[in-house]
């Protein structure tokens, strides 16, 4: 899921600026999961914003909605209502649900309440850890299921690097180190053999270093109005 | 109690709204032994009543507040002997939760407070509310209640 962290009160309230009306839209996806930005924490954020502001003298008018995906027009045609007769939209989703926001509203401002942290799970109740890096190009089949690009902290490919130490990363204690990760799996699988194989410089141009990515199925396309069947 | 608040009481003691929410398997019972017992407390006090305390949400806290309480207590079974175990213990992290939520806000965390006693405990209860109310009362009338009052006396006259 994308794991995703609420802004601070103070940060929420100036990017609000003057505005009267707002909405907060929350979504009922991954951040409902990771709880930063669903229902719940529309309403609590609604909440503080009515009472924050009535007490500095602003007194907004705060309402919520939340939509089961922020990042799916059809989602967001059921608030349109809503979105016209407010001032600001303060999004709760993603980084993608904010522009979703924006893009399919293009009258509307849309800020956002959360920072987008991560792509990660639940690693036991209230934390979270990071887990894929979206690299395009996955390698995980021959690292036991670990991933060095998300979970290596200089993303090393063919084993750990000095900063190793009993099992841990040099930039923190609290973080494994992949490598050791990824070596005792494969001796645990009795797959050691894999780590001999050198892996080969990454071709980052399948992740971010591409620029901007974009997937086009033709299968799954909508056919064009000029190819539909004619009616008879 | 500060000027201000005794001037939004009209120069007598404000009417403080305390709202406690309680577990019906322990504070809730020790209200009604009060009760029956004839133990005085502090009338500033409203009790709602829950399945446990690990039914408490932040939302119920700041909704209380919203809607006009200044001090909220959440009362629980002693740690170690909830009745689904761990409930007492989730609703101490969210009241710890929701003070650092009032401090953003502007409201004084201390008006939001956990409380632990057993159903037989009437005097702690008794206590509790008694602490509670003392707290309030120190503190004067929620900010959200001081700003409603000056928006609608803005000559500073007594209501």
């Amino acid at each position: 899921m994308i794991v995703a962290e609420q802004k601070g009160l103070d940060e929420i309230k100036n990017s609000l600026g003057d505005a009267k009306r707002v909405l907060i839209v929350g979504c009922g996806t991954c951040v409902t999961v990771c709880f930063s930005g669903g229902a719940k924490e529309a309403a609590v954020l609604g909440s503080s914003l009515r009472m924050s502001t009535q007490i500095d003298g602003q007194g907004k008018d705060v309402s919520e909605a939340t939509v089961q995906r922020q990042c799916e027009w059809e989602y967001l045609d059921t608030i349109r209502d809503r979105v016209e007769k407010a001032d600001i939209v303060l999004s709760l989703g993603c980084g993608v649900g904010v522009q979703a926001l924006a893009e399919h509203y293009p009258d509307a401002v849309v800020v956002p309440g959360l920072n987008t942290t991560f792509i990660g799970l639940p690693v036991e109740q209230g934390v979270w850890a990071e887990r894929c890096a979206a690299c395009g190009s996955c390698m995980l089949g021959s690292t036991g299921g670990i991933c060095p690009i998300a979970r290596c902290a200089k993303q090393l490919l063919n084993g750990p690097c000095g900063g190793s130490s009993h099992g841990k990363c040099e930039v923190s204690v609290e973080t494994d180190c992949a490598w050791q990760l990824i070596y005792d799996k494969l001796k645990a699988q009795d797959r050691l053999h894999l780590l001999m194989e050198i892996a080969p410089p990454k071709d980052w141009r399948t992740g971010r270093d591409g620029g901007p990515r974009k997937i086009v199925r033709e299968d799954l396309r909508l056919p064009k109005t000029s190819e539909a069947p004619s009616e008879s | 109690m500060t000027a201000e608040a005794t001037q939004i009481a009209g120069g007598e003691a404000p009417a403080i709204n305390i709202i406690a929410f309680c577990c019906h398997y322990c504070a809730y019972a020790a209200a009604d032994l009060a009760g029956s017992l004839r133990i005085q407390y502090p009338q500033s006090v409203k009790v709602v009543k829950l399945p446990c305390t690990g039914k408490l949400d932040v939302q119920l806290i700041l909704d209380a507040f919203e809607h006009g309480a200044d001090g909220v207590m959440v009362a629980g079974c002693m740690e170690g002997d909830c009745h689904f175990q761990q409930g007492n213990f989730n609703a101490k992290r969210r009241v710890t939760h929701t003070q650092g939520l009032l401090r953003q806000i502007g409201i004084e965390p201390e008006r939001v407070k956990m409380f632990n006693m057993s159903s037989a405990m009437a005097r702690r209860w008794a206590d509790a509310v008694t602490v509670m109310d003392e707290t309030v009362r120190q503190l004067g009338p929620s900010p959200l209640r001081r700003h409603r009052f000056k928006t609608a006396h803005p000559q500073g006259e007594t209501p």
